[in-house]
């Protein structure tokens, strides 16, 4: 018999019947919590930033949730939540149209402007 | 050795070493992820307060005792936590009702023992009560929740709601060692504490579409250190390393 | 354009490090290796929790109990991170969750194996999380943008979990007789499965692998054990234990330590569903999803009724 080995890397372990159980399928068609992101103010000052995503059946748990997850090191000081569903993202797609008009423009960037260097404070 | 103080604070780490230990239980086996993190915390916040009180009781004590000698090498009748805390899980609606019982009674306490004459207690009631405010909001809304879900959260918050009333009173009841540090403004009357207690349950329980039962027989002693069976096997398991292998460094 | 150009452009992408984000065009195959990779991370953290968990009641300070309760969590956040990755991907954590459930997923065999000392919460700190922490900083710098943010976050909170775990064993190890013996007994235990955590050699591989390409993976699997085991064989010293392995060995030619043969039919074994706590281990994640159903129902429940009430209100 000859034995096919495939090369696993760690936590990547194939698709087949090895593993812990029988096949049992899911009984309940439960539906999850909806999925809401994550905006962080990690200090007076700075921004919300993105933090990541977590569930939750409403929007004051999804602030208590965020509070728990993503600031147990005191990563913030101010959260927000938006539902995932609300956000909506331009298309990657799009990226040429978006983006490459704006790469043109270095007249917007102050290096673009030689001074003389006695110009103080500008 | 009789010294009320120190019977004091150890009431107040003990109620709060057995309420982490039974709130840890939930670690990994929570009804969902964000949750199981939720009551971690709160068990992590806990055990930090018992940590400090048993800190302070060592240091009253003097001789060899620490924290962890308090905490692994008394036994049961000198364990003086309130019955309440040591009841078992049940489900998720039963641990949150205790939460929310024990944080709103947690949040009058330390709201009061913050000024006490004792400055270490006091110190450290300050510190909690930030922690315990955000208990009680937690739980006042998961109580809410599942009081208002659906049918059958309601009947298991009604369930939750039959068990655990009974050990409601003892917490409002003050045990000798609370008698006598009253007069020197150390320990906090705590029947005085009832009524506010009752009143936020009240409003809580409203919004829960739950009601509060009348006549429930109550049941006292743990603060005398008189326990429910519970106790000795909370014990059993908890202290195990420190019995099996006593004397050792961890 | 045609399918072969999307691919090539996505493979130009992928050899100068760009990194690929959730609305980008990519390869089925590149979702589903992802999908099932970060979903089998996920539930390795997930399941961790179990074997650790087991030893939050009787672990024997006070200071070594609120440690190891924030460790656990801090793995049940991890898991959480990478739920949220593959939700990117577009498959929800309930079909995530309810794979792992049926016993379709997989996690890291590791976690099948039983905690029977505390010493063995060292072990698993300084192995078990040494040989993952070798393997997630390699994947901080995967091609996948939101597993790799997620890789980043995890690397950062989980760099206390093997200290943590040395610490214990440093302790144990400066006890007395009977603790001595509890830690060695417990790297014993735990050396080798934390080799086979590294998966099968790559001579043992038939398969040109798709992950090195896609930079999915960045480093072979003798590779990552070989770093693992130099680590190891150092650190060891410190603690005055031994390694179980006799081969162990210095070779100063190759710059690097020999080491033994691992036993893969006990490898295949457990990731087959024959380790000894594979049963036990799905059966809490089970138990705990079921007892669970009616707190989401509740709280679906009561989040919808509040919101007709709001909007009857606003009418």
């Amino acid at each position: 018999m000859q034995l096919f080995i495939k090369k696993y890397y760690y936590g990547d372990i194939p698709d087949d019947n090895s593993g812990g159980a029988d096949n049992i399928t899911s009984n309940k068609n439960e539906k999850d919590w909806p999925l809401w992101e994550v905006f962080i103010r990690s200090k007076q000052g700075l921004d919300h930033k993105h933090a990541g995503s977590l569930h939750a059946a409403d929007a004051q748990m999804a602030i208590e949730n965020a509070r728990d997850v993503y600031t147990r090191r005191n990563e913030g000081v101010s959260i927000w939540v938006v539902e995932s569903k609300y956000i909506h993202a331009s298309n990657p797609d799009d990226a040429e149209s978006f983006y490459e008009p704006a790469t043109d423009k270095i007249y917007r960037h102050p290096t673009f402007y030689d001074l003389p260097d006695e110009l103080k404070h500008m | 050795m009789n010294d009320p103080l120190i019977d004091y604070t150890l009431h107040l780490a003990d109620n709060t070493l057995i309420l982490a230990q039974r709130n840890s239980e939930w670690c990994a086996h929570g009804p969902v992820l964000e949750q199981d993190i939720a009551i971690t915390n709160i068990s992590l916040d806990i055990l930090g307060q018992a940590r400090n009180f048993y800190q302070y009781a060592a240091i009253l004590l003097g001789d060899d005792a620490t924290e962890d000698t308090l905490a692994f090498l008394r036994d049961n009748r000198e364990f003086k936590n309130c019955l309440l805390v040591e009841q078992e899980n049940g489900d998720w609606g039963k641990t949150i009702l205790r939460q929310f019982i024990f944080s709103n009674y947690q949040y009058l306490l330390y709201e009061k023992l913050q000024h006490s004459k004792d400055e270490q207690l006091a110190a450290v009631a300050a510190k909690a009560l930030k922690e315990v405010t955000y208990h009680l909001q937690w739980s006042s809304e998961w109580v809410i929740r599942l009081g208002d879900g659906t049918d059958e959260s309601h009947q298991r918050m009604m369930n939750a709601i039959e068990e655990l009333w009974p050990y409601v009173d003892e917490l409002f009841i003050n045990a000798d060692y609370e008698n006598e540090l009253l007069a020197d403004n150390i320990a906090v009357d705590v029947p005085s504490l009832k009524n506010k207690w009752i009143e936020k349950i009240t409003s809580i329980f409203d919004e829960a579409t739950l009601q509060i039962p009348q006549n429930v027989f109550a049941k006292t002693g743990g603060k005398q250190g008189v326990h429910t069976e519970k106790l000795g096997y909370i014990l059993a398991e908890m202290q195990f390393m420190q019995r099996a292998y006593p004397n050792s460094v961890w | 354009m045609q399918l072969q150009d999307f691919e090539k452009l996505f493979q130009q992408k992928i050899d100068t490090e760009i990194k690929v984000e959730p609305k980008d065009w990519m390869p089925d195959a590149y979702r589903k290796t992802l999908v099932r990779q970060i979903s089998q991370h996920a539930h390795s953290e997930i399941v961790g929790m179990l074997p650790e968990g087991n030893w939050i009641s009787r672990a024997p300070s006070l200071k070594r109990k609120a440690i190891l309760i924030a460790k656990v969590q801090d793995e049940a956040g991890h898991g959480l991170y990478l739920y949220s990755a593959c939700e990117t991907l577009g498959t929800s954590r309930e079909e995530t969750i309810n794979d792992l459930n049926s016993g379709k997923a997989k996690y890291s065999s590791i976690f099948n194996y039983p905690t029977l000392t505390w010493a063995d919460m060292g072990a698993i700190g300084w192995l078990v999380d040494g040989a993952a922490i070798l393997n997630q900083v390699m994947l901080c710098r995967t091609s996948y943008g939101p597993y790799a943010r997620a890789m980043v976050r995890i690397c950062k909170e989980e760099s206390f979990h093997q200290r943590q775990g040395f610490d214990i064993l440093l302790t144990l190890c400066k006890g007395t007789d009977a603790q001595k013996a509890m830690c060695q007994d417990a790297i014993n235990r735990w050396w080798w499965p934390s080799l086979m955590m590294f998966g099968p050699k790559d001579s043992e591989s038939t398969n040109t692998d798709q992950s090195m390409k896609w930079k999915i993976k960045r480093k072979t699997n003798d590779e990552l054990r070989q770093q693992f085991v130099d680590m190891c064989a150092e650190q060891v010293k410190i603690l005055n234990m031994t390694l179980p392995d006799e081969h162990l060995k210095w070779n100063a030619q190759t710059q690097h330590y020999d080491f033994g043969e691992i036993d893969w039919s006990e490898f295949w074994n457990v990731v087959k569903g024959n380790g000894p706590c594979n049963k036990e281990r799905l059966e809490a994640r089970r138990k705990a999803h079921e007892d669970g159903a009616w707190v989401r129902e509740a709280a679906a429940a009561y989040a919808e009724k509040k919101t007709s009430k709001q909007q009857s209100q606003a009418a």
